[in-house]
């Protein structure tokens, strides 16, 4: 379960987030929506435990980000960025297993979980031995999906993580995505400004606009029973195309 | 990426094993300065002074300029070298007013520096004009050029034109009038051809001149006794001449004993034979020349002195170098700091440098290795800092968030992703020290710039090439090591990218 709580932060007098709370129960999939200047970048990197914040608590089953050592909170929490993030000079085994390595681990360990990794993402065995750039946009996110569970972590965070795809793998990868949460039985938390991509990947939904929480919920709940205009507003701008009768 | 700290260790091993060429320091050193006379004399002292204490010499010959090896002198780094008293006088002292040899001898001694009587030859500004034209005109001195100044056409150098002591104080002490559409100023190694050539009657030039043989020219004698006379003498440490009593009575042998026939003859078979400095002198002393090396161990022999200039600064530029480039990136005042400095560093023309160098590391190997090691740094410190500051933020913030400490960052992410940048730094400061290397001959270091200095003095192009091209080779190989240390040293992902 990863919780936020109260969560303050301003930028030279500036407030970029004000009091957000935010939980999302163990094995649950939620997604925070916003568009850019929403805050939900920097209330990423607040539970990455890479900014300070003036107040409030990040915690992971009731254990604040304060109690863990830098490192011990990234194995808590399995980061996805965006576009996968992958480093350019080692392959994809090598970015799969980098922190396992640093970690110590034993060769025969390291082995036997990019294994089980790479059959659950459904990743074939050569692409390990590739370099990013000889990856697809879809791979690379396999990959990095796969680095990102190495540590076996609470919670997986995922930023923008369709934005870079073009939209017939978008099709396939969200499905294949979903599953892949199923089947990791992670928390997940992905932030996104893809309606469409919250919908289809989270049960929950939690849009954010100039730093506050607008409305949680299901996506019926944000349609049906808007908290404010800009709830209405925010989803009607995603619609999807005019269709024919409104073509001329 | 495993490999790479191992390959540099033995890079760095091989490097540093290689064998110091540096001279054992009990030896007697000789200097001279970079033009014929300088290496003749110097190499004449050498072997008189083997053949008194039946040991070898030391020769550091053709050190770049008055300053450098009288520099070199007072520091101990050589022992002897030979000057002219003019040239002490002016040029070092800094008291032209000291007109008699005792008075720049005593001046020196305050110095802890000893002077010997003159050799037996003055060198000094002189007029020259064609045999053919003084027979015709009956010329014999300067003050014969009156009776054709009219018409007289003259070349002069630069020097000649504008020094106090030269055209236009002997003018004024002669009375002489010459059209002044009929004086061309010109480079004085031009001033020859154009007297050969015809195009003018009389030329200045230095009275042991090699080519007054050459061009059948007869040297106007100074009647009035108007330019001041350049007597050359040895200059030794006082130090060696107590202690190596029998080296400097060999030395003050020579005194009176060089005539200034001896001397053109001597320049005039360096410059226009090609003759040996080592033969020249031998056959003077009545010895046998010294057998002279081989032209394969010679380049042998400077391939290892250059090797080890460039090794040495190499080492450093990357131990060095690549830390500072880190500093420069971390902390943003400092690092400017640091990125000026090192590249103010590159404006000191190398001379000058050199010049600096001098009293603090001697002469020889050491300020040329500081020399190249200051002017290496430049390449590797902007190459950090640029390859460094262009490694994707995005990525620093990646490994931060996957839990990295500091340290596996610097050594996992930002090295190898900085590493083409750097390692192109490296390479450049390589190459730009195997050109710059050649200039380390100026401070008696040798290496492939001992045959290029001595080559230019004697304006001789084969022994010029004898040092510049291996000095190319050398150039191309590193560039050729350094496409193979590419592939050592960069990380597969990058380096296919690319």
């Amino acid at each position: 379960m990863l919780t936020l709580q109260n969560i303050t932060k301003t930028f030279a007098g500036m407030p970029a987030l004000t009091d957000v709370n935010l939980t999302v129960p163990k094995g649950a999939t939620h997604a925070l929506i916003g568009s850019s200047g929403s805050g939900k970048t920097t209330l990423l990197r607040i539970t990455l435990g890479l900014i300070p914040f003036d107040k409030g608590y990040v915690k992971i089953n009731d254990q604040a980000l304060s109690s863990f050592s830098p490192v011990q909170w990234a194995d808590q929490i399995g980061y996805v960025p965006q576009e996968g993030g992958l480093f350019p000079h080692i392959n994809a085994f090598q970015n799969v297993s980098l922190m396992a390595k640093l970690r110590g681990w034993d060769r025969l360990k390291i082995d036997a979980r990019v294994d089980e990794l790479r059959k659950l993402v459904g990743l074939d065995v050569p692409l390990l031995g590739r370099f990013p750039f000889e990856l697809s946009g879809g791979q690379q996110q396999r990959v990095a999906i796969m680095r990102a569970a190495m540590m076996d972590p609470e919670v997986l965070l995922l930023d923008e993580p369709m934005a870079a795809l073009d939209p017939l793998i978008r099709r396939t990868l969200q499905q294949e995505l979903k599953s892949i949460f199923q089947r990791l039985g992670k928390t997940v938390l992905l932030v996104t400004h893809d309606l469409g991509e919250a919908v289809y990947l989270a049960e929950q939904i939690t849009l954010l606009h100039e730093g506050k929480i607008i409305q949680s919920g299901a996506y019926r709940e944000l349609l049906r029973q808007p908290a404010d205009p800009f709830v209405s507003a925010f989803i009607n701008a995603q619609r999807s195309l005019p269709d024919a009768s409104e073509v001329a | 990426m495993r490999a790479a700290p191992a390959t540099l260790a033995a890079l760095l091993i091989a490097a540093g094993g290689w064998p110091a060429p540096l001279p054992a320091a009990e030896h007697i050193v000789v200097g001279s300065k970079a033009f014929t006379e300088g290496y003749v004399l110097g190499e004449i002292a050498a072997q008189a002074i083997e053949a008194a204490t039946q040991e070898p010499a030391t020769r550091k010959l053709g050190m770049g300029s008055t300053g450098i090896v009288f520099a070199a002198l007072k520091s101990g780094a050589i022992d002897v070298y030979s000057d002219y008293t003019g040239t002490l006088a002016e040029a070092i002292l800094k008291r032209p007013d000291l007109k008699s040899a005792d008075d720049i001898r005593r001046a020196l001694a305050g110095l802890g520096l000893v002077m010997s009587a003159p050799l037996g030859f003055d060198d000094s500004y002189a007029l020259a004009v064609k045999e053919s034209f003084a027979a015709q005109h009956e010329l014999h001195s300067i003050s014969d050029l009156k009776r054709v100044e009219s018409a007289l056409r003259a070349a002069f150098s630069y020097e000649f034109m504008d020094r106090k002591d030269g055209f236009q104080g002997m003018a004024a002490s002669y009375q002489l009038h010459l059209a002044p559409q009929n004086i061309r100023r010109m480079e004085h190694s031009l001033t020859f051809q154009a007297i050969d050539d015809g195009a003018v009657d009389v030329i200045d030039l230095y009275s042991t001149d090699a080519k007054i043989e050459k061009s059948k020219l007869r040297v106007l004698k100074d009647d009035h006794g108007y330019f001041p006379v350049y007597q050359a003498v040895w200059v030794a440490r006082r130090e060696f001449t107590e202690q190596q009593p029998r080296a400097w009575a060999a030395l003050t042998q020579l005194q009176g004993a060089i005539s200034e026939r001896a001397m053109i003859d001597m320049n005039a078979q360096a410059d226009i034979g090609h003759v040996s400095f080592a033969k020249i002198a031998a056959q003077f002393l009545g010895a046998e020349a010294p057998r002279s090396q081989s032209l394969k161990s010679s380049i042998l022999l400077r391939t290892r002195e250059h090797l080890w200039l460039v090794g040495i600064a190499l080492l450093f530029s990357v131990a060095v170098g690549i830390p500072l480039g880190l500093v420069a990136v971390r902390f943003h005042a400092a690092g400017q700091g640091i990125l000026i400095a090192s590249a103010l560093i590159q404006t000191v023309p190398s001379l000058a440098l050199l010049c600096f160098l001098i009293p603090l590391f001697g002469v020889g190997m050491r300020p040329a290795l500081a020399a190249l090691c200051m002017y290496s740094l430049l390449p590797v410190v902007l190459n950090t800092f640029t390859g460094i500051r262009g490694v994707d933020p995005k990525h620093l913030e990646n490994a931060r968030a996957f839990g990295m400490t500091r340290r596996q960052v610097l050594l996992r992410v930002v090295l190898p992703l900085a590493s083409p940048t750097i390692l192109a730094g490296i390479k450049t400061a390589t190459i730009v020290s195997i050109g710059t290397a050649t200039l380390a001959a100026l401070v008696g270091a040798g290496g492939y710039g001992a045959p290029i200095v001595s080559g230019l003095s004697l304006n001789d192009v084969p022994t010029i090439l004898t040092g510049a091209i291996p000095a190319a080779l050398m150039a191309l190989i590193a560039y050729g090591v350094f496409e193979l240390l590419g592939w050592a040293l960069i990380p597969a992902g990058l380096r296919k990218q690319a």
